[in-house]
């Protein structure tokens, strides 16, 4: 295991970040702690790099105990979400920092800066300074700055966060690849669901403080410990009592079923692709079905209209914990 | 590592094209007229009149001026302790700005407000205030009244708020996570500071000390009551220029002034080629 972290706490005055956690990440590994904002996963990486303290438990790096160390001994690369790139130095000299700090010779410098630049696609930018580049290149600026000092672990704190959305889907794409390349052990922080579901090896689910879920991103979709992990993964709605997923919910003019719940459809509303129907149950639940549009049409959907709905055969199914 | 990766190619940013000077519009070509005329009344042309009435004399009263042994003391006098008092403020200016943003302290308000009393005193009052704790009738047992560090003393009261007003919103600005990047890649907290955070505050530090510097050599407030103004000693270039008035000696007068003028221009130009040579080699 690359890092391990054992019962660790955290609390700033009476607010708990984080309580009890026991997380092993494996080496070579992609994975994202996923979770809501405030959640405490970026306290979590924030500890892992040193840059803050937890009040007790441990943190392990390859096997050697790192809970004491500075930031500084800890060997990790960090990615801040606003880049932190150093402002009065050009592309270049931000790659080198760390290189020079370390006394390492000139040529092998610039050598490793010149490989680097290039990985990350910024060679023909070596001499602009970050505010001649776009927040997309800082990023991956930022990225070659910590991979060169070739850390045990990379941590990136949200790194897509603050860039629009076509540059952070074309970025994520870009790191799952960049990852497959170099290979060294990856953490990153995210609030997005899909990213963490493209992307990661493994995704660690926080919430309020504490591990809801640990898992392969298949494991946590089809298997989601429970109803949290469930609605934060995707879409849900609730059927019986049961959260389901929209596009699990069958939906029939005619009860062809015995579990079939009676309901009249409220809304029809067509999405691209598919359609999105909000019926009302006879027990009084709000259900939303998403089926296909041709699927709508052979139906005929109209608002008013009486239909029957059932949990689709081997439908995941998770009980609500709010109460109906 | 090889380069089989393709990252996405985002447009980095231009500059705005130039070449549009001579295009004014009607509102900037009026702000622009209007900024020339304020500042040609009020600058420009005193400035030009006080180099007409030096050059008045000819090149020979003027050089002969300057080069009068007691003038020359008071003009090196003047700039020597002028760039002692910058020195010392860009390091101790720059000391209180960091207290001031990055620590916390009780009466750190009442510290951030009093740090602009000697700038606005009117400055013989602030001769004054210096006089009664270090003057003739000290309580302390200093008595600087006529010397030289008396002189280095009032500057130094005078020209304390400038690199402290300057660097402290830069400093404010500074992001944190600048600093956590630097540690963890290994910069020690002394190599951060070095590397990292003073080339960012390298500008701010030079336009404080310029305004300190000029402020420094053109004091007369202060010094009047603590120079002592003995020839050779401690008579400063302002109050050289003042006996040179008193003595009915207009170009004399002119001509200090207008060197330092020209001392002025010169240290303010190389500070801020200091400044660019820095920041940029980081």
């Amino acid at each position: 295991m690359s890092i391990d972290i054992t019962g660790i706490n955290k609390k700033y005055g009476d607010f708990v970040a984080l309580e009890d956690i026991n997380v092993s990440l494996p080496t070579g590994q992609l994975t994202a702690l996923l979770g809501p904002s405030g959640g405490g996963k970026s306290t979590l990486l924030r500890i892992i790099a040193g840059l803050d303290t937890a009040d007790s438990g441990t943190i392990n790096i390859e096997g050697a105990d790192a809970t004491r160390l500075p930031p500084q001994k800890r060997n990790v690369g960090f990615v801040f979400q606003h880049y932190a790139v150093f402002k009065h130095m050009t592309v270049a000299k931000n790659v080198a920092f760390g290189l020079e700090i370390r006394k390492r010779p000139k040529a092998e410098v610039a050598a490793k800066v010149d490989e680097l630049l290039k990985l990350v696609h910024l060679s023909q930018f070596a001499h602009r300074l970050p505010s001649q580049l776009s927040g997309g290149q800082r990023q991956r600026l930022a990225l070659a700055r910590a991979l060169a000092v070739e850390p045990t672990v990379l941590l990136l704190d949200e790194p897509f966060g603050a860039l629009d959305a076509k540059v952070r889907k074309e970025l994520r794409d870009w790191l799952r690849r960049l990852h497959d390349e170099v290979n060294v052990t990856t953490v990153f922080v995210t609030h997005d669901q899909e990213e963490a579901l493209e992307v990661a090896d493994e995704i660690v689910v926080i919430n309020e403080g504490r591990v809801e879920q640990i898992g392969t991103p298949d494991q946590l979709y089809d298997e989601p410990a429970n109803d949290f992990v469930m609605s934060f993964l995707g879409e849900v709605t609730t059927l019986n009592g049961q959260l389901i997923r929209p596009h699990d919910v069958e939906i029939a003019a005619m009860p062809q079923h015995g579990d079939a719940v009676q309901a009249v459809v409220s809304r029809s509303l067509r999405v691209g692709f598919e359609a999105r129907v909000q019926v009302l149950t006879d027990n009084g639940e709000e259900v939303t079905v998403v089926l296909t549009r041709s699927h709508a049409r052979h139906l005929g959907l109209e608002a008013g209209q009486n239909v029957w709905v059932r949990a689709a055969e081997g439908a995941l199914t998770v009980p609500s914990l709010r109460a109906v | 590592m090889s380069t089989t990766v393709a990252p996405p190619v985002g447009p980095a940013r231009t500059r705005r094209p130039s070449g549009g000077l001579f295009r004014l519009s009607t509102a900037s070509g009026i702000g622009l007229g209007l900024s020339l005329v304020w500042f040609s009344i009020l600058v420009l042309l005193p400035l030009s009149a006080v180099v007409g009435a030096a050059a008045a004399g000819g090149w020979t009263a003027f050089a002969g001026t300057l080069t009068d042994p007691q003038t020359f003391a008071a003009l090196r006098l003047t700039v020597v302790e002028a760039l002692l008092v910058t020195v010392v403020n860009a390091v101790i200016g720059t000391i209180v700005a960091w207290v001031l943003v990055r620590d916390d302290f009780v009466g750190k308000r009442l510290l951030d407000v009093v740090i602009d009393i000697p700038f606005a005193l009117p400055t013989i009052v602030a001769g004054l205030v210096l006089l009664s704790l270090y003057g003739p009738e000290s309580p302390v047992g200093f008595n600087i009244v006529n010397t030289r560090e008396g002189i280095f003393l009032a500057l130094l009261f005078v020209t304390l708020p400038f690199v402290v007003r300057t660097v402290q919103p830069v400093l404010m600005e500074i992001e944190v996570e600048a600093e956590e990047a630097a540690a963890s890649l290994g910069a020690s907290r002394f190599t951060t500071f070095r590397r990292v955070i003073l080339p960012s505050l390298v500008p701010a530090i030079t336009a404080g000390s310029s305004l300190g510097f000029a402020r420094a050599i053109s004091e007369f407030g202060s010094l009047v009551l603590i120079s002592g103004n003995t020839p050779y000693q401690t008579e400063v270039a302002s109050l050289k220029i003042l006996k040179f008035l008193e003595g009915d000696n207009q170009a004399g007068a002119a001509a200090v002034a207008v060197l330092l003028l020209l001392v002025a221009v010169v240290v303010i130009v190389a500070l801020d080629i200091i400044s660019r040579r820095v920041a940029r080699r980081g």
